[in-house]
Formats: structure tokens, C-alpha cells, sequence
């Protein structure tokens, strides 16, 4: 068992091809805070990316930063806000939802998980903000795609390629991200009282105005209580955020509000609230119970998603969610995962896909975490892991190849 | 023609020539098989018209059962196959090869599901660009990703190109906005990638499709994202004595956290070909013309003109228009958007070119083009979607003058060298195609380009799509196997620590 922990990309590669040549598998870790998340790893060697770190561009009037892979996102979030920047794709933090200390994470483990937020309906995930990296595959090759500009269609988006790969493919050393202005103001109307039904209609409804909504979610009567310290307890909380320049804001939230007439009775909450919420929503918050039952990330189709959840009540207990308009779906299962029965039931209202987050270990080696794809796209998705990493070195068997 | 290698046909399929028009004529029976010389010259070219090549044969499918039949039909006997949408590639992405079927997807013409609650639309390939936002613009929703040639380009085409318009500066590139395809391999497999939901289960196939150039699957429907349009949209009309300062006006534009629908900039003779052509009322005695649209709630909009227009005054603009109505914001766009066909009318032909820059280098890019122009001696006249960096020279030249096309090329690629020097890229919108092709060394190294041609392994392991376009020379996936490493021959046999 030996931990390698690299601090400059020639080190990575070296690892990286002592590795392909050993044909011993590493695990590919950035800070671990994703570590629950997918099959149990048997892996002797880890590659620990924490050193590997610093920013080595920043220019914000260019909307543009690159560091290296280990950088923690949290430092990176702090240099981007003292210059009234963002990440717009709003990273979601899974350490309050993994019973984990809060605030950890590196750059390049926000790339591998392809991360998002609330703001996933408006300004895109982590795949919609890369514009270039540098890695290592797992054949000992060390490659760059992409640059540090936004309009760019020189070869395949290999940095694209990396977003959701969960370091399956290469160990990214380099990232280059588009970054954006940070919204002067924002404001959240509440609907209070709507079924899930009403709520899925009244998100729709919103997402389909000129009112520029950022965010839509939905918290259902046993979850809106465990948010802003229990300032929204009572009846379910449908949410709809606005964002931008002062004047914009308020104007925007009074059409919304008009709009939604009859939508359940409205509420306002202003700025700090507001991005308490946001944030709050962002790190699945209601189901960080300090538990370990088993949690669902799933995403369908907006108008689906509590089609679904309902058929699934019907058989099992589940306490849910919604986000993204409805179509990201949180659910906490009382008791088994219930993966076949729910993956059937997404199948059947649609499709989409539903990731295990959170369970017991052995759950997670005895059920597949990622959602299972059907044969000829699984071949596919093999043959790539192939042209990467053809000695299947890199986290063998995380995403179930 | 100038020196442009394509792979050379293969002699044992032109002598099959016969045999697999009559096999394409079965699985596609009436009107969809071309074989007739006069009637395959329309599909010789795309929009890179310097280029020119007749097909083995033309097959225009109208059931993803046809394209898979077609497909697997070519995979098993080692026939290339090049994808066309609507054929408007300025890259040479579309031009066909001797031996190779040409696919022409535009019979697949249909809008499938509009779904305002998801904001969708799903679509075959062939679907304009234009036909996705005509067929929900009576609800006031729009497909917001614009290429100029909307009124004709395929969506299909548009996936393969990762094609932008003025608005990708606000609202994202094709990428960002296509929720899920289908498509076909050259194995005849029909995969589904995405849907209406968001995010792929596993690898971003998606995000690999986009942009890929026709080079690894054919696609069969596509389902993008729809947007409610602006409540209003105004445009201000900007001019400057200097492309400096008119550069470092939209880096403070940038700057001051305003993200504009769109931002377009033209130099001097952009601006004089643009107003000689269609009489916009655009200042001629400026070096360099900024358009600047904001859309949004009026409220917005209102707030966010006084801005621009005072970060305007503080880079000295000489002149400042605001537009007032509708009529006039049409108005101000339409010098811009008639800037091709305008330089067309002062030039026999021109070349047009599509590099991307950081945006701070523009007044070094925009002087070493000024340098390069006189050491040619051909014009360049330039537009730029100012606020991503995208820079599309117009090279003005004449193919009746012997050497003026390859001089045109040569001035072209030295540009495309300049801004990969200043951090830039060779492409930002048009793709590699044909045009760029031998310059992909300019930026990428061999071993980044082997990772690339190992991607393309994975989905068409013996090269049968598109052979001779983006990668300068395609290795064959065989050789691409061996690993470049070998136990025992590491330089350190000792386990690394740091
Ligand atoms: C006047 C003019 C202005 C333009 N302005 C812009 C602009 O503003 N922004 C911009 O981005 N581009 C612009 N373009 C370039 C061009 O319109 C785009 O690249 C467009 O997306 C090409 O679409 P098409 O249907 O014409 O594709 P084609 O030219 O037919 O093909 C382009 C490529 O896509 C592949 N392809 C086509 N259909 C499929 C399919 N169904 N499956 C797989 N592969 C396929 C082909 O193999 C080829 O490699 C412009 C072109 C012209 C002529």
C-alpha cells in the first residue's frame, strides 16, 4: 500500500506510467471528499492529488482561471469572490451529505464528478464551464485539450470527456475554467402549499417566462423544514430564484409573482437568505442526517420527475425532492435502495439516470452505483475506456468498468 | 486547386462502383440514390468552395432504419462514408471523397415533439437551424445558438460543427444547449445519448459528439433546448478611432459584470464594404465599430445602455447610437450580419477565417494581420465576435490571378499561427474540416493528437468516416494500440515517491 503523492504534473506522469507498465491499478484521489461515492475501490496504490496545487493564471477581465487539479475548489472560490467572480456552475459540496466536514474537494475532482448546482437549468454543469485541461491517461500519455478561450472547436472536447469520468480515464493535472461576474443582488419567490403536481406546473410556468429564472425547486411538506434553520416549516415550499443587477431583480420578481397568481400564497426572501437557501438546496442539506441511508441522485425529464416519485411511494418509503425545474430528484430511502424497482420506474416515466450517492458499503458493492446503460452503449463507453486506459489502472471498477 | 492531400481512393471499391449503387438503391428504394454525374455536381462542395470532388455516390436516407442498414453495409465492406447536413461548412467538413457514399441527411426534415413544459424540441437532423425557433416562435420561444447561416444550415450539422452565433456569448455555444441525440455507428448500432434529461449516466458521449466533425457516428434526432426570447432587446452602435480602444472598451464591458446578448465588432473596411452595401448608417470615418446588444427585462436593459454607454464615453467613442425601436436595432445589425456577402461584392472571392484569441490581444493580432496583409499583398477585412475573442478575417483575393489562392491560403494560415502564439486557438466555430487541417500540429503535439485519433478509434476503429479531414494523418488504430511503456523498460524500476 503506498500513497503517491505528486506535486508537479512530470511526477503525475511518472507515477501514472510506472503504474501502466506495473499493470498495478491506482486509486485517483483529489481531497477523497467523493470517496462514498460509487463501488468500493480494492485498489493497493493511491494517487493523491492534494499536492498538486496553485493557481497558474487568473485573469478576470478575461472571465478566465487555470490551476492545477489539486487546487482545493474552496481557496479557488474565495479568489474568485474577492473579485466579484464565480464558478456560475455553482460546484455542490458533498461533505454535509457524507457525513463529512464541509468546504473540501479539489478543482479536479469537481471536473471528474462533472459538478453542478441549482443553477444547472440556467448556466450549465462543470462539462459547460471547462475550456481546457492537461492529463495524464491511464496509458502513461501525457496530453492537452482545448485552451483558455470559449469559442473553441480545434478537435474532439477532450476536456469535455473528462467531466463525469470520475478520473476513469486520465488523471487531469491542468484545468483551465470559464469564469463569471457574480450576481449583484438575488431574490427567491416562495410558493407555499402547492402539491408536487401544482409545483412541477407552477416551475414550469417560470422556467418558461422572460423572468429569467436562475433556479426552480420544489421541497415537499416533510423536507421544507430542514432548511434555513426551519425558517420555511409548514407546507411545501416550491422555489424560484432570480438573480442580477438590482432594479432587474425586483422588476423580474414582480412579474414572476404576478404570473404566478393563484400558485399558492407568495413569500420573498431577500439576499443573504436567499443564498442561504440556494446553498443549502445545492448540498442536498434536508438529507444530511448525520445517517447513512441510502440517498438517490436522479435525474429525468422536469415534467417526470414526480410522476415518478409518486409510483415509487406507492411501494416503498422514500422521503424526496426536487431541483432543477423537477428533474433533479434527491431521494433518502427509508430502508433498502430499492435499485431495480426505482431504476424500472425512471425507465418507464421517460428515462434518465439515478446514481447511489450515499449507502452502506456493502449496498454499494452489491448494487450498481452508476445507472447501468443499455448494451451497445456500454460497449462503447468500454471502447473508450480502452483508448485511455487500456490496463484498466485508473480507479478499475469505480463506474463499473 | 492548391496542394491538399485527401487519403487516395481505394481502387477495389471504385470497382465495385456498380454492385453498391445497385445494393444502396435496395436498402434505399425511389429517388435516394445519386449516381448520375450531372446530378451528384450540387454536393462537390460545401461552403469552402475552393474545394471540389464528385462522390462514389450520393445516398440521401429517410428512416434511421435506412442509415443503419447503410452504415453497417459500409462497415463491413471497409467503405468510407461522409456525413452532410445541409453543406454550409466553411472548414471543407462536408466535401465528398472519390470512393466514399456521401450521406446526405436532409431528407430527414421533421420537427418530432415540441414540449414547452421540459423546453424541448426534438428533431431530425436535417431541420434548419432556423426551423427549430420558426416552429416555437409563435409561443415566444427560440433556439438561441445563431450561426449567420441559420436560414440553411442543419442542426445536425450544427451538432457536428459545435456551431455559434452572436448569442453564444450570453447563452452558450450548441454544446451547452443540446440536450440529447441519437445516433447511428459504423457498425449499424442505433446508441441514444442524453434525452430530455440533463447530464449523461456515464461518460459525456455528448459532449465528444459535439464538435466531432462527422468523424464518429451519424446523427439520426436531436433534442435541444428552447428559450422563452427576451421581453426586449436594444442595441447600441459604437464607434472608435482605434481598435485599441474600442478593444479595451468590451474588456470593460466585461469587466463591469455586464455579459451582453451580443457584442460584434468590425474594423475599417468591414464598416466601409457593410455600409457601401447596404447603407446602415454606420460612421466611416472610425477605425473600428462595436455593436453591443442587451436583452433582458426592460428594466434591465434600460439599466444596463446607460452603462455601456458611459464605459463607451471613458474609452472614447466618437460616435454612441442608441437604438430607439425595433426598426433601428434590425437596422444597426444589418451591416453586420450582410458583412460576408458585402465583402463578396468588393472581392471576386475571399477567404474566411475563424481563430480565437483572448480578447486583450486583439490590438497585437489585429497589427500583425495589418503586417501579414502587406507582405502578401492581399486585403484582409476583418469582423470579430468581439466578446469571446472570435475573429473571422475576410482574405480578399481573386482564383483567376494565378497565385492569389495559395497566397490567400498562406496569409490565412499565418494568422491562424498568430493566434495559437498568443494563446489562442485555430478554430472557434467553423471546425477543422479540410481548410485547417495541416495546421493542427501548430497546437496540438503528436501525442495530443494520438489521444485524440484514439478517441476516434473507439467509435469507428477502421476510419471509415470522413477519412482526410481534421487529423493530419489518421493512424491506424492497430498501431495506435501499443502502449508506450513497456514492463522492464521504465526509466525507474524503483516505485516513485514524492
Ligand atoms: C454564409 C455562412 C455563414 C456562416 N456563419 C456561421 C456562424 O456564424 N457560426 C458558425 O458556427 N458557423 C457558421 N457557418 C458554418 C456552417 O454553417 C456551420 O458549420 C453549420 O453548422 C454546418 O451545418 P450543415 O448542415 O451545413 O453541415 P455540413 O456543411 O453539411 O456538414 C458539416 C460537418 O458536419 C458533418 N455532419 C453534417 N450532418 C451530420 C449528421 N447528421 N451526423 C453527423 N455528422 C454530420 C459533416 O460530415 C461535416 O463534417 C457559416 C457558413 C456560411 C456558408
Amino acid at each position: 500500500m503506498t500513497t503517491f503523492t505528486p506535486s508537479t504534473p512530470e511526477q503525475v506522469l511518472e507515477t501514472v506510467s510506472w503504474a501502466a507498465a506495473e499493470e498495478t491499478p491506482l486509486e485517483v484521489v483529489g481531497h477523497g471528499s467523493k470517496r462514498a461515492i460509487g463501488r468500493p475501490l480494492r485498489v493497493e496504490h493511491t494517487l493523491d492529488l492534494s499536492q498538486l496545487t496553485g493557481v497558474t493564471l487568473y485573469e478576470p477581465e478575461e472571465l478566465v482561471l487555470s490551476a492545477r487539479a489539486g487546487t482545493p475548489l474552496a481557496e479557488l472560490e474565495k479568489l474568485l469572490a474577492q473579485n466579484n467572480q464565480e464558478f456560475a456552475f455553482e460546484p455542490m459540496d458533498y461533505g454535509p451529505l457524507l457525513g463529512q466536514e464541509p468546504g473540501r474537494g479539489t478543482i479536479g475532482g469537481a471536473l471528474a464528478t462533472n459538478l453542478a448546482g441549482p443553477r444547472r437549468v440556467k448556466a450549465g454543469a462543470a462539462r459547460d464551464h471547462i475550456l481546457g485541461i492537461h492529463a495524464v491517461s491511464g496509458r502513461g500519455a501525457s496530453f492537452k485539450s482545448g485552451g483558455r478561450v470559449v469559442k473553441n472547436v480545434t478537435g474532439y472536447d477532450l476536456s469535455k470527456a473528462m467531466a463525469g469520468s470520475w478520473g476513469t480515464l486520465a488523471v487531469v493535472t491542468d484545468v483551465t475554467f470559464k469564469v463569471l461576474p457574480r450576481a449583484a443582488t438575488e431574490a427567491t419567490l416562495v410558493l407555499r402549499g402547492l402539491t408536487e403536481e401544482d409545483a412541477a406546473h407552477a416551475m414550469a410556468l417560470a422556467m418558461g417566462s422572460s423572468a429569467e429564472v436562475a433556479s426552480a425547486a420544489h421541497l415537499p411538506e416533510s423536507v421544507t423544514g430542514r432548511v434555513l434553520d426551519g425558517a420555511l416549516r409548514g407546507k411545501g415550499s416550491t422555489l424560484l430564484r432570480l438573480e442580477g443587477f438590482g432594479p432587474s431583480v425586483a422588476y423580474r420578481f414582480d412579474r414572476l409573482s404576478a404570473l404566478l397568481q393563484g400558485h399558492g400564497s407568495h413569500e420573498r426572501l431577500d439576499d443573504a437568505q436567499s443564498r442561504q437557501l440556494w446553498r443549502e438546496v445545492r448540498d442536498c442539506q434536508p438529507f444530511a442526517d448525520g445517517t447513512p441511508r441510502a440517498v438517490w441522485r436522479v435525474s429525468m425529464a422536469p415534467s417526470q420527475g414526480h410522476h415518478m416519485v409518486m409510483a415509487l411511494r406507492m411501494q416503498t418509503a422514500v422521503d424526496a425532492f426536487y431541483d432543477w425545474q423537477g428533474g433533479l430528484i434527491w431521494l433518502r430511502m427509508e430502508a433498502d435502495p430499492e435499485a431495480d424497482l426505482l431504476r424500472a420506474l425512471i425507465a418507464q416515466y421517460g428515462g434518465g439516470h439515478a446514481t447511489l450517492i450515499r449507502a452502506p458499503a456493502p449496498w454499494r458493492s452489491a448494487i450498481p452505483v452508476f445507472q447501468p446503460q443499455p448494451p451497445a452503449l456500454a460497449a462503447l463507453s468500454a471502447r473508450l475506456k480502452d483508448q485511455f486506459d487500456s490496463r484498466a489502472i485508473l480507479n478499475p471498477g469505480r463506474m463499473g468498468i | 486547386m492548391s496542394g491538399l492531400k485527401m487519403p487516395l481512393p481505394d481502387a477495389a471499391t471504385l470497382a465495385r462502383r456498380a454492385e453498391i449503387v445497385a445494393d444502396m438503391r435496395i436498402i434505399v428504394p425511389g429517388e435516394g440514390v445519386v449516381d448520375a454525374e450531372n446530378a451528384m455536381r450540387v454536393f462537390e462542395t460545401d461552403g469552402l468552395t475552393a474545394y471540389r470532388q464528385l462522390p462514389m455516390v450520393v445516398v440521401l436516407p429517410e428512416t434511421v432504419t435506412q442509415v443503419s442498414r447503410i452504415l453497417k453495409y459500409c462497415g463491413e465492406r471497409n467503405i468510407k462514408v461522409v456525413p452532410r447536413g445541409a453543406g454550409t461548412s466553411l472548414s471543407g467538413g462536408a466535401l465528398p471523397l472519390a470512393d466514399a457514399v456521401l450521406l446526405v441527411m436532409s431528407r430527414f426534415n421533421r420537427i418530432l415533439d415540441i414540449d414547452y413544459a421540459n423546453r424541448t424540441v426534438t428533431a431530425q437532423p436535417g431541420v434548419t437551424n432556423l426551423g427549430i425557433t420558426h416552429a416555437v416562435e409563435q409561443d415566444g420561444f427560440y433556439y438561441a445558438p445563431d450561426p449567420s447561416s441559420q436560414i440553411a444550415c442543419s442542426i445536425g450539422g450544427n451538432i457536428a460543427e459545435n456551431s455559434g452565433g452572436v448569442h453564444s456569448l450570453k447563452y452558450g455555444l450548441t454544446a451547452s444547449n443540446v440536450l440529447g441525440i441519437e445516433m447511428v455507428l459504423i457498425s449499424g448500432e442505433v446508441v441514444r445519448l442524453g434525452g430530455k434529461h440533463l447530464d449523461a449516466e456515464g461518460y459525456d458521449l455528448l459532449g465528444l459528439m459535439t464538435g466531432s466533425e462527422g468523424l464518429l457516428g451519424v446523427v439520426t434526432e436531436v433534442t435541444v433546448r428552447i428559450l422563452k426570447k427576451p421581453e426586449t432587446a436594444r442595441a447600441v452602435l459604437l464607434g472608435f478611432a482605434s481598435s485599441e480602444e474600442a478593444g479595451q472598451c468590451v474588456a470593460d464591458i466585461i469587466g463591469a459584470g455586464i455579459i451582453p446578448g451580443g457584442m460584434e465588432m468590425m474594423d475599417r473596411p468591414a464598416i466601409h464594404a457593410a455600409e457601401d452595401f447596404v447603407q446602415a448608417g454606420y460612421p466611416l470615418d472610425v477605425e473600428a465599430l462595436l455593436i453591443v446588444e442587451l436583452d433582458g427585462p426592460a428594466a434591465e436593459v434600460d439599466h444596463l445602455i446607460g452603462e455601456v454607454e458611459a464605459i463607451a464615453k471613458r474609452n472614447g467613442s466618437t460616435t454612441c447610437q442608441i437604438s430607439t425601436s425595433e426598426a433601428e436595432r434590425m437596422n444597426f445589425w444589418a451591416g453586420r450580419k450582410a458583412a460576408f456577402p458585402a465583402v463578396g461584392r468588393i472581392s471576386p472571392d475571399y477567404l474566411c477565417m475563424d481563430g480565437t484569441i483572448p480578447r486583450k490581444e486583439l490590438p497585437k493580432v489585429l497589427a500583425g494581420m495589418r503586417e501579414l496583409s502587406e507582405k502578401y499583398g492581399l486585403r484582409v477585412a476583418n469582423v470579430f465576435h468581439a466578446g469571446d475573442g472570435n475573429l473571422h478575417p475576410l482574405i480578399l483575393y481573386d482564383a483567376n490571378k494565378d497565385d492569389e489562392l495559395a497566397r490567400a491560403e498562406a496569409f490565412g494560415a499565418d494568422i491562424l499561427r498568430l493566434c495559437v502564439k498568443v494563446g489562442g486557438v485555430l478554430t472557434g466555430e467553423h471546425g477543422v474540416g479540410v481548410e485547417k487541417r495541416d495546421l493542427m500540429p501548430e497546437m496540438f503535439t503528436e501525442e495530443d493528437l494520438n489521444q485524440q485519433i484514439r478517441v476516434k478509434c473507439a467509435f469507428d476503429p477502421d476510419h471509415l468516416f470522413n477519412p482526410g479531414k481534421v487529423f493530419p494523418q489518421l493512424h491506424r488504430c492497430a498501431e495506435m494500440g501499443r502502449m508506450h511503456v513497456h514492463r522492464g523498460q521504465v526509466a525507474f524500476p524503483d516505485i516513485p515517491r514524492f
